[in-house]
């Protein structure tokens, strides 16, 4: 389980853990926190191409929908059949067992555009999330 | 009266802030929609005991000569079942037989009600009822401003009220008895909007904080815990109960509402007896009707509902159903004669997910008759 400190960060709250040319990405625990109870996750379909900053999934909560964006583009190379399966595990365990999907990444360089733990924490602080 | 630019706040607002509450703007009133997570809270009410502040709903008094003739005049339901010490839940009319508001009038004592009413409605009322008594020998009094509201709802919460109230735990569904906690004049009914057994507690500002504390302790055997609008909103849907402004409003009626059960025909004159009468004997056109995803997904208010390809309507009210473990809605459907388990789908972002239509109420709970 990665530490919540060595992950990236984007402005739509999808964290990103990076490791060679996939990365795992999954909702970060503020956003879970302020979304409560999720109750119904859509992932993308097996292998489908995805585009930086692009909607590429949906959790919804008891009260709402949100729309989660690919943090880096590139193709899906997992999906977490679990957390569809059991969509509360994004609040149990958002950082772990409720990964959402991989991204073979088509542009490695992205990942430099996004904010690690100390500029998302200010993010959340200066309450733009 | 709130206007757009304020939000007012109720007594409990700092009670709400430190229990934890994620606190909304709800029609002009700071309210927490969430505490722990509407799913704990919504399982709380179902199995054990929950409390809400309901601060916001209002509060009229009818007094006088005539309080039962302007109620009997202005209702749906027949004023003549609230004897002393009990309520009606009713609908009051206009002129179309549209809800003015959906109301608990209680029958205090002999030409004396207290009528709880919405709260966003509760001026409206309040210059409805006015307007209603001219040359009548009653006096009709907005007292929202003077009351607190708790609600403690749950199967457990008659166990626990036994050392705060036990002549509240003695009443039947819908009665009221006056009580004086913590030396103030206070009301309690075994009310509420959840669908679970429990009890509603009227009191002056000053006290409310410590019943809600008292509550809280004497909840504590049964892991009572607060619960915000968030559980108030899945538990009311669930039991088929009625959302005004969202559900019901002044174009719609009971009957369409499929709550035709409030209208008493035979009660003598009724301001819109005429049309309702003629709805009654003709039909309706549209009707409130439940709907439940037959697979995943979450239904929201507006999405459009399908039969064979051709649009029905559009959910009114829709959410997940914590109970039902499904999505679950109600909406005015133009083919009011649908039975449950007819094949529907619903429009969810864009994507027709199969549905059906689904007996309401939805789930069951302590508060109705059992059978």
């Amino acid at each position: 389980m990665p530490k919540q400190e060595e992950l990236k960060y984007t402005k739509t709250h999808e964290w990103l853990h990076v490791q060679g040319s996939e990365a795992t990405v999954g909702l970060s625990d503020h956003a879970q926190h302020e979304m409560g109870d999720i109750v119904f996750v859509e992932l993308p379909k097996a292998a489908q191409a995805v585009e930086k900053e692009k909607p590429c999934a949906v959790v919804e909560s008891v009260k709402s929908a949100f729309d989660l964006y690919a943090p880096v583009s590139g193709r899906i190379s997992a999906l977490n059949e679990d957390v569809a399966k059991e969509p509360i595990l994004i609040n149990q365990s958002p950082l772990d067992k409720a990964w959402l999907f991989k991204i073979k990444l088509s542009d490695p360089d992205q990942v430099k555009d996004l904010m690690d733990w100390t500029a998302y924490q200010e993010f959340i602080k200066q309450g733009r999330g | 009266m709130a206007t757009a630019a304020t939000v007012r706040k109720t007594a409990l607002n700092e009670a709400m802030r430190k229990a934890g509450g994620k606190m909304v703007n709800f029609h002009g009133w700071e309210l927490p929609i969430r505490f722990e997570g509407i799913l704990k809270e919504h399982a709380a009410v179902r199995n054990s005991a929950g409390v809400f502040d309901v601060s916001h709903m209002g509060q009229l008094f009818v007094t006088g000569a005539d309080s039962f003739k302007l109620l009997q005049k202005t209702n749906a339901n027949d004023l003549r079942k609230a004897v002393v010490g009990k309520g009606v839940y009713s609908h009051l009319l206009n002129e179309k037989g549209g809800l003015v508001d959906d109301i608990i009038a209680f029958c205090l004592a002999l030409n004396r009600y207290l009528v709880i009413v919405n709260a966003a409605t509760s001026e409206k009322d309040f210059k409805w009822l006015l307007a209603q008594a001219a040359r009548m020998n009653v006096k009709v009094e907005n007292k929202s401003d003077d009351y607190s509201m708790i609600a403690a709802q749950g199967p457990n919460v008659p166990k626990m009220m036994e050392l705060m109230a036990p002549e509240a735990v003695k009443l039947p569904r819908f009665a009221v008895v006056e009580k004086k906690l913590f030396g103030a004049d206070c009301f309690i009914s075994r009310t509420g909007y959840t669908g679970e057994d429990g009890f509603e507690i009227i009191s002056p500002h000053a006290v409310i904080t410590g019943i809600w504390n008292q509550v809280m302790e004497l909840g504590k055997p049964y892991n009572i815990i607060p619960c915000g609008l968030g559980a108030r909103d899945t538990l009311r849907l669930e039991s088929g109960y009625l959302l005004y402004g969202v559900d019901v409003d002044d174009d719609h009626t009971a009957y369409e509402a499929n709550y035709g059960w409030v209208v008493c025909l035979d009660k003598g004159n009724f301001t819109a007896k005429d049309i309702l009468l003629k709805q009654n004997r003709e039909g309706v056109k549209r009707k409130l009707t439940g709907v439940a995803l037959t697979s995943a997904g979450v239904p929201r208010p507006g999405c459009k509902v399908f039969r064979n390809g051709k649009e029905l309507g559009e959910l009114a009210s829709a959410t997940y159903s914590p109970t039902l473990k499904k999505g679950i809605g109600t909406g005015y459907l133009s083919e009011p004669g649908l039975k449950p388990g007819e094949p529907l789908e619903v429009e969810i972002h864009g994507k027709k997910v199969p549905a059906e239509v689904h007996k309401v109420p939805f789930h069951k709970g302590t508060a109705f008759p059992k059978g």
